[in-house]
């Protein structure tokens, strides 16, 4: 890789031993993937690691060696949410004691050093840092040191700005550094398509199921997808953009997409149409049966396969202010329809902080506890990456969440007749 | 009769062994697939990841782990540097793809900042892939020969 004088000098050290060490791991991840040069950030950044799981030894000692150091971040960084909600998400005595002393036991040290390294804010956790009243927005073209599949995938997508599918450590050096490998989808060649996904079913596609299904089948391919902007509209709007960001997060676990178009929609899509996608681009049908398929595949991982969920988590990523308007609405109507008035299991939204606390100040937020919901900001996927709550039976829409801990799938539909205990 | 076959990919991290193969046909999900066992500080890493059953419920730690690539939450390098940093990773990598970010940002990770000497080796080829089998024994070189035996 070809360096500047000024990155020369911080990989021999002119900066100490920790900046070149950090150099030295830039430099030999582009050498893996053939960059040329490394470029320069252009927009905050976003990290991953959010948890203080004391098991991440590494992340602890390497941020400490920096603090020591003197080194703050070039570029402020939004951070994933936090696994902690004890106010909103209540916890037995037990759960208590796992969570505070054994999984998350160095959260509140983590938060400091993150705030010492240059976290943009004390409430800055959410994997949707780049929702309007998070503030974290790129624009096109900018490129970013992020990590966070959901959020990499979006960025990407959604917005057109330029991100590796960076690995946490990684994100935060591309920070401190205020420099990356101009690599993988950095480059124009490597965003072209791969993969044409023609979207041929008889209604508007399950965003999770979408998602997952085309994750499987490209694996880290870059699709441009056909046939959805019948259903979700050729302007990006808030309903699209939250139902993107829900498509991408599956897409993003379930597979490795890191990338994908939308025909007439995204913005790289609607500037270049065609011309984005390769000549040998294989291509894939999803119609209704291939989603009832997808759906049909996923394991359920309960003991007992027809137990009563006892919680539901709705919103990983979190979800959008407009997401958490239509789920307090239909949830309170489907109770009324129902002849009921609390939801039939406890029932947590997610969503940024900064959403929740203007939610917070909304009628709809009176009727959603009247409901019987919770509204928080924890990361439900580090909630139940724990070995107490692998036995009990949860229940969420999220593809990621399924993909990571025990909890069963449901469609957004079937989420609501169950919380609001439609009678089958 | 042992069977024998010689593949050579490109080497990220050199070294010398000669182990057990583990196969995953599909991507690895690393934190998927290690979260689990390294969450409970397990010596032996056993693979948690309920949409793999090629590695589901296997023994990890130790195996020569051969795999397309790895996909799924971008935790993933760091995962891998922190079952390196505790010495219950694969005592080796073999990609039959080129390396995805995610894997190679671990692999680094845990070369630099953990002194790792977990050995990894990408484009070995997708016949690679298709020819071994969970339980072969594998020799590798420090240029990148893989060498696949099975049978005695």
């Amino acid at each position: 890789m070809q360096l500047t004088k000024e990155e020369e000098s911080i990989l021999n050290g002119s900066q100490g031993e920790v900046m070149a060490k950090m150099m030295k791991t830039m430099v030999s991840l582009g050498d893996i993937f053939g960059a040329k040069r490394m470029v320069d950030v252009t927009h905050d950044g976003h990290l991953v690691t959010s948890m203080g799981i004391p098991l991440l030894k590494p992340v602890f000692r390497t941020m400490q060696e920096i603090i020591d150091a003197g080194i703050t971040a070039k570029w402020k960084f939004t951070a994933d949410p936090r696994p902690i909600d004890y106010k909103n998400v209540k916890c037995n005595i037990l759960d208590k004691l796992v969570f505070s002393k054994i999984m998350y036991g160095k959260q509140k040290d983590y938060e400091k050093q993150l705030n010492q390294v240059g976290l943009k804010s004390p409430n800055a956790f959410s994997c949707t840092c780049y929702m309007p009243e998070v503030g974290n927005i790129p624009k096109k073209g900018d490129i970013l040191s992020w990590a966070e599949s959901s959020a990499v995938v979006y960025a990407n997508s959604v917005l057109g700005a330029r991100c590796n599918r960076n690995s946490g450590m990684i994100d935060l050096f591309g920070c401190i550094l205020g420099k990356v490998p101009e690599f993988g989808l950095l480059l124009d060649e490597n965003r072209q398509a791969n993969w044409v996904i023609e979207v041929k079913t008889s209604k508007m596609p399950e965003a999770q199921i979408l998602g997952s299904a085309i994750g499987i089948a490209v694996g880290e391919g870059v699709p441009y997808i056909k046939g959805l902007d019948k259903f979700i509209g050729k302007v990006l709007n808030d309903t699209n953009r939250s139902y993107l960001k829900d498509m991408g997060a599956a897409s993003a676990s379930n597979g490795a997409v890191g990338l994908f178009h939308v025909e007439n929609l995204t913005p790289e899509a609607v500037a270049e149409g065609e011309k984005l996608i390769r000549k040998d681009a294989k291509t894939l049908v999803i119609d209704d049966a291939y989603l009832r398929k997808t759906y049909e595949s996923y394991p359920i991982l309960w003991k007992k396969k027809n137990a009563k969920p006892t919680l539901c988590f709705i919103g990983c990523p979190h979800l959008s202010m407009e997401q958490l308007n239509d789920w307090t609405d239909k949830i309170f109507d489907n109770l009324i329809k129902n002849g009921r008035t609390k939801v039939t299991c406890r029932t947590i939204l997610t969503t940024a902080p900064a959403i929740a606390d203007k939610f917070r100040a909304t009628a709809q937020y009176l009727k959603l506890e009247a409901a019987g919901v919770k509204l928080s900001s924890i990361c439900p996927l580090m909630y139940l990456n724990n070995p107490l709550t692998h036995s009990r039976p949860i229940i969420t829409c999220s593809n990621k969440l399924r993909t990571y801990t025990a909890a069963r799938y449901y469609t957004d539909e079937e989420i609501l007749d169950i919380i609001t205990g439609k009678e089958k | 009769m042992a069977e024998q076959k010689t593949f050579k990919g490109r080497v990220l991290c050199e070294g010398e062994l000669t182990g057990e193969a583990l196969v995953s046909h599909a991507g690895v999900n690393t934190l998927a697939t290690f979260q689990k066992s390294a969450l409970k500080n397990a010596k032996i890493i056993i693979g948690s990841d309920q949409n793999n059953p090629d590695i589901y419920g296997k023994a990890i730690t130790g195996k020569i782990l051969c795999l397309p690539n790895t996909i799924g939450s971008t935790t993933g390098g760091l995962v891998l540097q922190t079952v390196c940093s505790m010495g219950t990773n694969p005592s080796a990598m073999l990609f039959s793809n080129e390396i995805d970010s995610l894997a190679a940002s671990g692999v680094i990770l845990a070369k630099h900042w953990e002194n790792s000497k977990m050995i990894a080796i990408d484009l070995l080829g997708q016949e690679f892939l298709d020819y071994v089998k969970t339980g072969d024994t594998i020799e590798i070189k420090l240029d990148g020969t893989v060498i696949v035996t099975r049978g005695s």
